[in-house]
């Protein structure tokens, strides 16, 4: 592992941290204000992934196709919210899984139907073509980086907007205390609805900017939902400051993780179950890290809500 | 439990028992019959956790993977007996859960749900890289466990019999154990932990226990599934199959733990149906469960026996 290597990795670690606080942001706000277990915020990231190479093909623009599958996965997250969610709000954390279940089912069947079962490719906008070198004889694509900064931009405009708001605030207080909110007069079930709509729309933008990194294709949202759990677990639930830090971390575990495992191994075993036993001990990583911040805070890393 | 209201969950199994001799008898349905016996096992004894303990898990297909494999690596050692097969995969699955349960039962509410998926992915993972056995494709059981030396096991009556009985007695064991003193605490704490505290007894020892016993139930569901499919691949762990086993308690009805039966056998016939409809048949199936946990809120049983005050 020389460390040119390593700096890929880490870059690669931290895009898909980025991506998947994109994700974890939406799911950690709809669970900290409405406590509310939605399952089904991984489609919508595939949801939007999907929109987003469809609209791009159709307008023969990527950036076409960014523009318009926002306010498209936006309608999808409202229109999912009145039909379904609404109506689970007071019910039991079970109820909420198992129904959201079915959305993921028929969503993730849908797509299939719309879009047949074979993976979608979206090509790189040319803008954001070729790669840049980002030290002597190493070339670093672009667009990964365009990704990473356009994550971070939304991250800080998110940081804006929930620290340095009115919305935001009452969104913050939502997550420490919904019914003392509801008792001051804010409409609470709009607050919800607006925090719900938005959240589909931060999960559809992660889904457009992933589509031209990792294959479009019905269940990509399942892996991405469980370590976005994952990341909001870990950050402590409603918190997202704690999502950022955490997402980041889940983020270079699984990469970092996923390609020094193996060389790691190779120090106790043969080759071949070095391989092996590192691949295996690599996928589990983020989830032993989770269930040991979990042993020792098991409210996470930023609790917020007030006990 | 009055068992008068349990007249239609015994009425199934009945209806279960005579099937075969009465005409039911072909291989396709009686491999339908024993994959709604092995999972209403599953379900039941994930029941006795979410309904009887609290401990809504999302990981207890785990427990039966683990005892799944326990078949089948044994297999490839060349221990194939039953006697042998059995408590080990018994003892695989309870172990199983007496560690990750340890760590699990230390959260609650939600954290208990999202640390339970993850020990059930890293259980899922550590499967798929387990090349020896087919890793993500899965390894084919060659031959069922044998029986004391038998093949008793590949006579489909009898295995469909071994699997009602099974069935019939896990349901027994979890009832019998929610009734007891062991099951009061379990259920007190579901209620208020606080307050069992307060009598002196600590809620963590009942409950580890608890799982524990689930666990080792998984397993023994987990044996006859490799049986009873003769192929064992990291699928069987799967979080969605934790989500279809929550979904056929929930189906059933929470509160009672024959609504598992109940929930499995409604699932397992829909999905069946549903499947030979069309191959798209998630999305019909999606919606009706949303449509199940809006409307059937007490689960099906509820209908059947409509709870008294």
């Amino acid at each position: 592992m020389t460390a040119q290597l390593l700096l890929v990795q880490v870059l690669n670690g931290l895009q898909l941290g980025i991506l998947l606080f994109l994700v974890a942001a939406g799911l950690t706000l709809v669970f900290g204000v409405m406590d509310f277990i939605n399952l089904a915020h991984g489609v919508q990231y595939m949801l939007g992934a999907y929109l987003g190479a469809w609209l791009a093909a159709a307008a023969g623009s990527f950036w076409w196709g960014l523009l318009l599958a926002l306010p498209a996965a936006l309608a999808a997250g409202l229109v999912l919210e009145v039909l379904v969610f609404r109506h689970l709000y007071a019910r039991d954390h079970l109820s909420q899984v198992l129904a959201t279940f079915g959305v993921i089912l028929f969503l993730n069947e849908g797509v299939k139907l719309l879009w047949g079962a074979s993976p979608l490719q979206v090509p790189i906008p040319p803008l954001l073509a070729g790669g840049i070198e980002i030290m002597p004889g190493l070339q670093y694509p672009i667009y990964r980086i365009a990704v990473l900064a356009a994550g971070i931009a939304t991250a800080g405009g998110l940081w804006f907007l929930v620290d340095r708001t009115r919305a935001g605030m009452l969104v913050r207080a939502g997550a420490t205390n919904a019914a003392m909110v509801s008792a001051l007069g804010v409409d609470i079930g709009r607050l919800f609805t607006m925090v719900f709509a938005f959240g589909a729309m931060l999960a559809g933008f992660a889904g457009v900017l992933a589509g031209p990194i990792f294959s479009v294709e019905p269940g990509m949202g399942d892996n991405v939902l469980i370590l976005a759990f994952v990341v909001i677990v870990i950050g402590g639930i409603g918190s997202i400051r704690g999502a950022f830090l955490a997402a980041l971390l889940v983020g270079l575990i699984d990469t970092l993780g996923k390609s020094l495992m193996p060389d790691v191994m190779r120090l106790f075993l043969d080759a071949s179950p070095a391989r092996q036993t590192g691949a295996a001990l690599a996928s589990m990583l983020v989830y032993i890290a989770m269930a040991a911040i979990l042993a020792f805070r098991p409210a996470g890393l930023f609790p917020v809500r007030a006990g | 439990m009055r068992l008068r209201e349990a007249w239609l969950p015994l009425l199934l199994l009945a209806a279960l028992g005579i099937a075969p001799l009465a005409g039911f008898a072909a291989s396709y349905e009686m491999t339908l019959m024993a994959r709604m016996m092995i999972l209403a096992m599953a379900a039941v004894s994930l029941s006795f956790l979410v309904g009887g303990a609290g401990l809504a898990s999302l990981g207890h297909a785990a427990c039966l993977g683990v005892g799944a494999y326990a078949v089948v690596i044994l297999d490839a050692h060349g221990i194939t007996d039953a006697l042998r097969v059995l408590p080990a995969a018994i003892g695989a699955a309870s172990a199983f859960a007496l560690l990750t349960g340890a760590i699990a039962i230390r959260t609650s509410g939600v954290h208990f749900i999202m640390i339970t998926l993850a020990f059930g992915q890293m259980a899922f993972f550590t499967a798929a890289s387990l090349s020896a056995y087919g890793g993500d494709d899965g390894t084919t059981l060659y031959s069922r466990t044998e029986l004391a030396g038998t093949r008793l096991l590949e006579n489909r009556l009898v295995f469909h019999y071994i699997c009602l009985g099974a069935l019939a007695l896990t349901w027994a064991a979890c009832a019998m154990l929610l009734a007891s003193r062991f099951g009061r605490v379990l259920r007190a704490a579901r209620e208020n932990a606080q307050r069992v505290e307060a009598v002196g007894l600590a809620p963590y020892p009942f409950r580890l226990v608890g799982y524990v016993i689930a666990g080792g139930f998984g397993g023994v569901a987990g044996f006859l599934l490799a049986n009873a499919t003769e192929f064992v691949s990291p699928a069987i762990l799967s979080w969605q199959r934790s989500g279809e086993l929550l979904f056929m308690v929930i189906l059933g009805g929470v509160g009672r733990l024959w609504g598992a039966i109940l929930g499995a056998l409604v699932f397992v016939l829909l999905e069946t149906w549903l499947a030979e409809l069309t191959p798209h048949w998630k999305i019909i199936f999606g919606p009706l469960l949303v449509v199940s946990v809006l409307l059937l809120r007490g689960g099906l049983s509820s209908l059947v026996a409509p709870r008294h005050g």
